[in-house]
């Protein structure tokens, strides 16, 4: 009983979705815009997607460039990063490029990445690199950086060789940083995706909400928008659980 | 001389009053159980006890900070119902708002008060010097050692002329010589001030030193197993640290301490 | 980095990938990677244009406004929620979600609500910057120190001071941290917004440029684009290092 009320509870959860929905239905019925429906209608026009098919088949062709994009990402993001963080020099050329990446609107590069690449699965599957990589890149330097130097300076008491240090103590030492990393890339993954729908083509969630729009069925351009914001909540928060269980077990019922 | 002071001291009225107090954290750490105390005016009490027995607790109930789970405080004979201006708290950690200079962090409590600013500087700065931090107005908390940061602590208690200071350990994060010297200038502080002061510290020594009472706490819950009149010797702080009475009070509370750690 | 014993900068190394960029532009190896050196001729005549004065005013005024609701909304919602647990119960779920989520998907709708204007992208802005100044300000006053408010408490100090004299600036390095990746939040608000408005700002001009294949021009507004988030952003730093001296006083 007494968990019930705990902070993470689904007590709480519940509620917190149940007002937030609820201010949406009295939002509608009010109405507040005609182009604004109810949560229940909202709701209904998410089943007449899924019945009719388009919902799942939409997000097949949204989320194939997604999971390609992030793959590379992982791979080159976490390449570049950990070689960064264990070289000074390649640290100093390249991390100041990520850092700029990081912090300036890279979604302005978009139109000219639509207009070399064309407007297929290579422009979308760079859009989600680049809004992925940085981040995935610094976390993993830092990682790297602060690795536990008395652990490494034991290590090299032992007489560890520089290739040891850096595969049975640096990089474990690094992972759940990494790994925090990767988890941040995904969301950056998410908004690299919904742009390149917006911007580049609408070819799978893009097309259900622009369609959609056009026809003025806001019901169902509605239920889009609400299940790319949850889908992508929810991967997050399957990583960020995901990475309590494998590294931070001492974090686990918290 | 002994048997004299004792007899003042009994005769000396209580400001504040602890009775039949108990305190449990969510319905399971017993804190605190059926505690009864009187604190006599003017003098200083000191709450020792082996870590986690619940002294920071008392202290903080009777600051009116915590609400106690059963029974009562009374001071200057009145209910506590919550913090009130006769009593003054000096925190463990200091408490300093790192935002803010000496100066003003002295000059805290009268600013909450709404005293008017040349007033409330004037007075804080009194306060700063007596506490030996003259020169010291302008700086910034992070400037000070940690020695220097409880004295503002201890110049903002004084400076809202409260009756009763409430000290919890707060030379524990001092260190050992800069400690010594703080123990020796509170003593001559006391015989400016003429307040009293709940004392709260893990240390036999200490206690001993500063204190005209001492109360032993037991652990949890924790209950007064022992009250230990403590006349202070008179002389230099070098004698009375060679005095028989006051190594001899030292040992006693050691050897009945000794019994809950054996437990 | 070391060269012959002196010191150098990281952010110098910036210059040598401009280095590297007007060689690789002078040999024209892409199309889309002009010689920098053309660029900064663009950049030049760019802050003449009078086309470029009106789409950055317009630009600039959504992001100041977006930001002043964003920090009027922000900061008080952050202390309420780090003050009081059930509202952290209720929202925090939601501020979470809108951190992460990818609120470029929102923007369709606001559109069609708040029409193909300056609302919009005021609106945008608003949604990518609250939530991280909200969540910082939160986790800020929840980290506060607890003897500072016991302090502020036994000295009798009533609920507005200790607001207005304690919490706020026990608080104040957070929210400035909040309001830094806030405000690098806006500046893409205000890109994606006109972008998939297209029809105003420098998104218009983006989009212009890019189809009229005028690359100086499009890597001019994109530099400026850049320096203007990393500027202000750096502005910031500025002013929470001022105010680095709480972190050492923190526990
Ligand atoms: N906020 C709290 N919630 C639950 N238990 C607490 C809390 N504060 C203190 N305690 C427990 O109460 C007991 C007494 O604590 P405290 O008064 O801080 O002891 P002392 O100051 O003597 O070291 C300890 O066992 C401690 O764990
Ligand atoms: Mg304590």
């Amino acid at each position: 009983m007494h968990e019930w009320f705990n902070k993470d509870s689904i007590f709480w959860r519940l509620l917190s979705i149940l007002i937030f929905f609820s201010a949406w239905e009295i939002a509608g019925r009010v109405p507040i815009s005609p182009a604004f429906p109810t949560f229940i209608d909202t709701m209904e026009g998410l089943f007449r997607m899924i019945s009719d098919g388009s919902f799942f088949e939409k997000y097949m062709i949204t989320l194939k460039p997604l999971l390609v994009g992030v793959f590379i990402t992982c791979f080159f993001g976490i390449t570049f990063g950990v070689s960064m963080g264990l070289s000074d020099r390649i640290d100093w050329l390249g991390q100041p490029v990520f850092i700029v990446l990081q912090a300036a609107p890279v979604s302005a590069l978009i139109p000219m990445i639509t207009y070399v690449y064309g407007i297929g699965f290579t422009s979308k599957i760079i859009a989600v690199c680049i809004l992925a990589m940085p981040v995935v890149v610094l976390n993993s330097i830092n990682a790297v950086r602060n690795a536990n130097t008395s652990l490494i300076e034991m290590s090299r008491s032992f007489q560890g060789t520089r290739m040891q240090e850096v595969f049975k103590v640096i990089l474990p030492d690094a992972s759940p940083m990494i790994f925090a990393g990767l988890r941040l890339g995904v969301a950056g993954g998410f908004v690299g995706i919904v742009l390149a729908e917006l911007l580049i083509t609408p070819t799978g969630i893009g097309d259900l909400i622009s369609y959609h729009r056009s026809v003025a069925n806001y019901a169902e351009m509605y239920a889009t928008v609400l299940s790319i914001i949850l889908l992508a909540a929810a991967t997050v928060r399957f990583f960020e659980r995901l990475e309590v269980r494998l590294f931070r077990p001492e974090k686990q019922g918290t | 001389m002994a048997a004299e002071t004792s007899d003042t001291s009994a005769k000396a009225e209580s400001i504040v009053e602890v009775r039949h107090l108990s305190k449990t954290y969510d319905g399971r750490v017993r804190a605190l159980e059926d505690i009864n105390l009187s604190f006599p005016k003017g003098q200083l009490t000191t709450l020792l006890g082996p870590s986690g027995c619940g002294k920071t607790t008392m202290l903080k109930i009777i600051a009116g900070l915590l609400e106690p789970s059963s029974g009562e405080v009374f001071v200057n004979g009145k209910k506590i119902t919550g913090p009130g201006p006769e009593r003054a708290f000096v925190f463990q950690d200091f408490a300093l708002m790192p935002w803010a200079t000496v100066l003003r962090n002295a000059a805290f409590g009268l600013e909450l008060r709404g005293m008017a600013k040349n007033e409330r500087n004037e007075i804080a700065r009194k306060y700063i010097a007596e506490v030996g931090l003259t020169g010291f107005e302008n700086s910034y908390p992070r400037e000070l050692s940690g020695g220097m940061r409880q004295r503002v602590g201890l110049a903002r208690a004084l400076a809202v002329n409260a009756d009763v200071l409430l000290m919890d350990e707060p030379f524990s994060a001092v260190d050992e010589q800069t400690r010594r010297k703080f123990q020796e200038d509170m003593l001559a502080l006391m015989e400016i001030e003429k307040k009293t002061f709940i004392f709260v510290t893990h240390s036999i020594e200490e206690a001993v030193y500063l204190s005209d009472q001492v109360v032993l706490l037991s652990r949890l819950p924790g209950k007064v197993s022992e009250i230990i009149k403590a006349p202070k010797a008179a002389g230099s702080p070098d004698e009375i640290r060679r005095d028989k009475v006051y190594l001899d009070t030292v040992e006693h509370i050691w050897q009945t301490l000794r019994k809950y750690l054996e437990e | 980095m070391k060269i012959f014993g002196v010191k150098i900068p990281m952010m110098y190394s910036l210059l040598i990938w401009v280095v590297l960029w007007e060689i690789v532009g002078q040999m024209e190896m892409f199309l889309v990677i002009p010689p920098f050196s053309g660029i900064v001729v663009a950049i030049i005549e760019m802050a003449q244009a009078e086309n470029f004065h009106d789409a950055a005013s317009l630009s600039l005024y959504s992001f100041a406004m977006g930001m002043l609701i964003s920090i009027i909304v922000g900061i008080p919602l952050g202390l309420v929620m780090g003050k009081i647990p059930a509202a952290d119960r209720l929202l925090g779920m939601w501020v979470n979600v809108f951190l992460s989520a990818p609120l470029s998907s929102l923007v369709p709708i606001i559109m069609i609500l708040f029409g193909f204007g300056q609302t919009t992208i005021i609106v945008t802005v608003f949604m990518f910057a609250v939530w991280i100044i909200t969540l910082d300000t939160c986790a800020g006053v929840k980290h506060i120190n607890p003897s500072l408010l016991e302090m502020g408490e036994s000295f009798g100090a009533s609920s507005w001071q200790m607001y207005s004299k304690i919490l706020i600036w026990a608080v104040l390095p957070e929210i400035l941290a909040g309001l830094r990746l806030g405000l690098i939040r806006g500046v893409k608000g205000v890109i994606i917004g006109q972008l998939l408005v297209a029809l105003i700002g420098m998104g218009e001009l983006l989009t212009v440029y890019s189809r009229g294949f005028h690359m100086e021009e499009f890597w001019a507004l994109i530099l400026f684009l850049f320096a203007f988030a990393l500027g202000t952003s750096w502005l910031i730093s500025l002013l929470e290092r001022r105010i680095e001296y709480y972190a050492g006083s923190r526990g």
